[in-house]
């Protein structure tokens, strides 16, 4: 897929979204190529929930356009929200409704055509593990059958553009674990946007990156290359997290003295007499091997080594938090050197 | 009209399902049987005493215009009354809950949410009426009133009715909270009932005031006459509310 805007199923044009004197999204631009998925991230009050309803045609934009599909939301709103499934951070649901009976509804008011809102209904079910629930009171399901729900009136009509406002909000670790799991299998044959704020959650199901902190796009890319961006921006190649025993000292100094590192950091000595320690090294992963080399012939043991999970969010904070001090330079954008990504 | 449609038999089966529209029908029930038997009574003993009288008294009494006419207009004040517990339910349900969001993300038109969520409340208060066929039905079974100017009260109730929860479902639209949209809605009633009252102080204004009261124009009707002024007056006080709601609607897009 060439990065062509032509290509791009979500064209996000300079949008701007007012509310009162608060400006709340600022000069927004971003795409979303045909099936990809397409993480947005902030903080809290970013403007997340704002440019999601901005897209799904829930509100218009104060200022700039969105495109679906090559169609402007505002000259065909209509169109545009038959080809949008949206799942409001809430879930939009009826508590009174069997949760099958609920599903008909969503589809009906999507346009499903009569004859096929049953097959739509039985698919939407199915695809979301929905089976047992199916004659279920909606306001008696918990809070992760309401969340599929949810997803299954976001699904029925088989949109083209998925929009997710923190579909994974919420629930328990294995009912996050199949969300994603569900995300990545439409991913292909539907377009996603998905917001969150949980940074691993990008890693997991996401092909590109928005990171929005103000209003403001911050960064646009691939988690990967993210990371790989604000290493080479001066921090180093990447942290590493050792496990090992105490004494600190000891291991300390055999990981100083390793070409390469720039920084240890004494973590924090757990019960059974291990030791987590925190190294900042320049240059590849093949650093891991003289990490462990180092730390074996200075006697100490070594229960675990590998590559710290924080980078993105070192990106992300990075990022956001330049916002709050107040200068809106240092934007990174995807759009300078990326070339390669789709191929 | 699919899409309004959709929306309406969601709206009736939401409504069936909570006790609201139960409570309503048992107190309209209740009422409307107390009423009934009320202004029977009263027919049944003017009757009595005309014939004790032996003809003397000149009249005759007449289903139509001694008991049904006066019947029905008292109808109209209890449907003033009682509406406003139909209608509040309506948008700022939607609107707490969220589902909002659903609705205007929908590929359907304000307009069609509006028409949908009317429809739904039109016709639950079609079968809160409908309750009354069976005191209705009873006098046909004693005696032999008109059918005409029966109907023509009934269209008049369903207009008047038409009127009130369109009045009602904007007010709904205005507020998260549906005991403030029906007391805004009561209240509006309120004076739109009182303004005949006033109006009946005559001059210009007094006019004026007298042809905004909304049960005003039902005195007509319950005698059996349609008159063109009486539907005109109901059929755009409808389409004004309607329309004033799709508007206040539109407004949730812009601020969120």
């Amino acid at each position: 897929m060439p990065r062509n805007l032509g290509h791009r199923l979500l064209q996000v044009e300079r949008v701007s979204k007012r509310y009162g004197r608060t400006l709340a999204v600022a000069d927004l631009s971003f795409g979303v190529a045909k099936g990809e998925v397409l993480g947005f991230l902030g903080p809290n009050g970013a403007g997340k929930t704002t440019t999601m309803r901005v897209i799904t045609g829930f509100m218009p934009p104060s200022e700039g356009r969105v495109l679906v599909g090559g169609l402007d939301i505002a000259e065909a709103p209509l169109e545009v929200r038959r080809r949008i499934g949206y799942l409001p951070e809430n879930p939009p649901l009826y508590p009174e409704m069997e949760v099958a009976a609920f599903l008909d509804f969503a589809a009906r008011l999507r346009g499903v055509p009569r004859g096929r809102v049953r097959a739509a209904v039985a698919r939407a079910v199915e695809r979301c593990a929905l089976g047992q629930a199916r004659d279920h009171i909606i306001g008696k399901l918990s809070r992760g059958y309401r969340q599929r729900v949810g997803l299954a009136q976001a699904l029925v009509h088989e949109p083209e553009l998925l929009v997710l406002d923190e579909p994974t909000a919420g629930l328990d670790p294995k009912q996050i674990h199949e969300t994603r799991k569900l995300i990545r299998t439409l991913a292909g044959e539907r377009t996603v946007v998905l917001s969150t704020h949980i940074l691993p959650e990008v890693a997991v199901t996401c092909d590109r990156v928005v990171i929005i902190a103000g209003g403001r796009l911050r960064a646009e890319d691939t988690p990967e290359r993210l990371v790989a961006r604000s290493g080479a921006a001066g921090r180093g190649g990447g942290t590493w997290e050792i496990e090992t025993a105490p004494p600190a000292d000891a291991a300390e100094a055999a990981l100083r003295a390793v070409p390469g590192v720039a920084r240890v950091e004494a973590g924090s000595e757990t019960a059974e007499r291990t030791l987590v320690l925190q190294v900042e090294a320049a240059g590849d992963r093949a650093i891991a091997t003289d990490i462990a080399r180092a730390l074996l012939a200075a006697g100490c043991p070594l229960y675990g080594l590998r590559r710290g999970g924080a980078s993105l969010e070192d990106v992300f904070l990075a990022l956001t938090t330049e916002e709050t001090e107040g200068n809106g330079t240092g934007e990174v954008t995807g759009e300078s050197g990326a070339p390669e990504e789709d191929a | 009209m699919r899409n309004a449609l959709t929306i309406a038999r969601r709206e009736i089966g939401a409504a069936l399902a909570s006790p609201v529209a139960y409570v309503l029908f048992g107190a309209f029930a209740f009422l409307y049987g107390y009423f009934f038997a009320d202004y029977l009574q009263s027919f049944v003993e003017a009757g009595m005493r005309m014939s004790q009288m032996g003809g003397f008294s000149g009249g005759t009494l007449n289903v139509n215009t001694d008991l049904l006419r006066w019947l029905m207009a008292s109808t109209a004040i209890l449907v003033l009354f009682l509406l406003p517990l139909l209608s509040m339910r309506t948008v700022s349900e939607e609107i707490r809950s969220g589902t909002m969001e659903l609705l205007l993300t929908a590929p359907i038109t304000d307009g069609q949410i509006v028409i949908g969520k009317f429809l739904a409340a039109f016709a639950l208060y079609g079968g809160m009426l409908a309750l009354t066929g069976l005191h209705v039905g009873v006098l046909f079974w004693f005696s032999q009133p008109e059918i005409a100017p029966l109907l023509a009260a009934y269209l008049g109730l369903l207009l008047l009715g038409a009127g009130l929860l369109a009045l009602g479902l904007f007010f709904s639209s205005l507020t998260r909270n549906q005991i403030v949209a029906g007391l805004l809605t009561f209240g509006a009633l309120l004076v739109l009932w009182l303004v005949e009252f006033a109006g009946a102080r005559g001059g210009e204004l007094g006019r004026l005031l007298a042809y905004l009261s909304v049960t005003g124009h039902m005195e007509g009707f319950a005698r059996g006459v349609i008159a063109t002024r009486d539907l005109v007056f109901y059929l755009s006080f409808a389409a004004f509310w309607l329309y004033l709601a799709r508007e206040s609607v539109r407004s949730r897009r812009w601020r969120g």
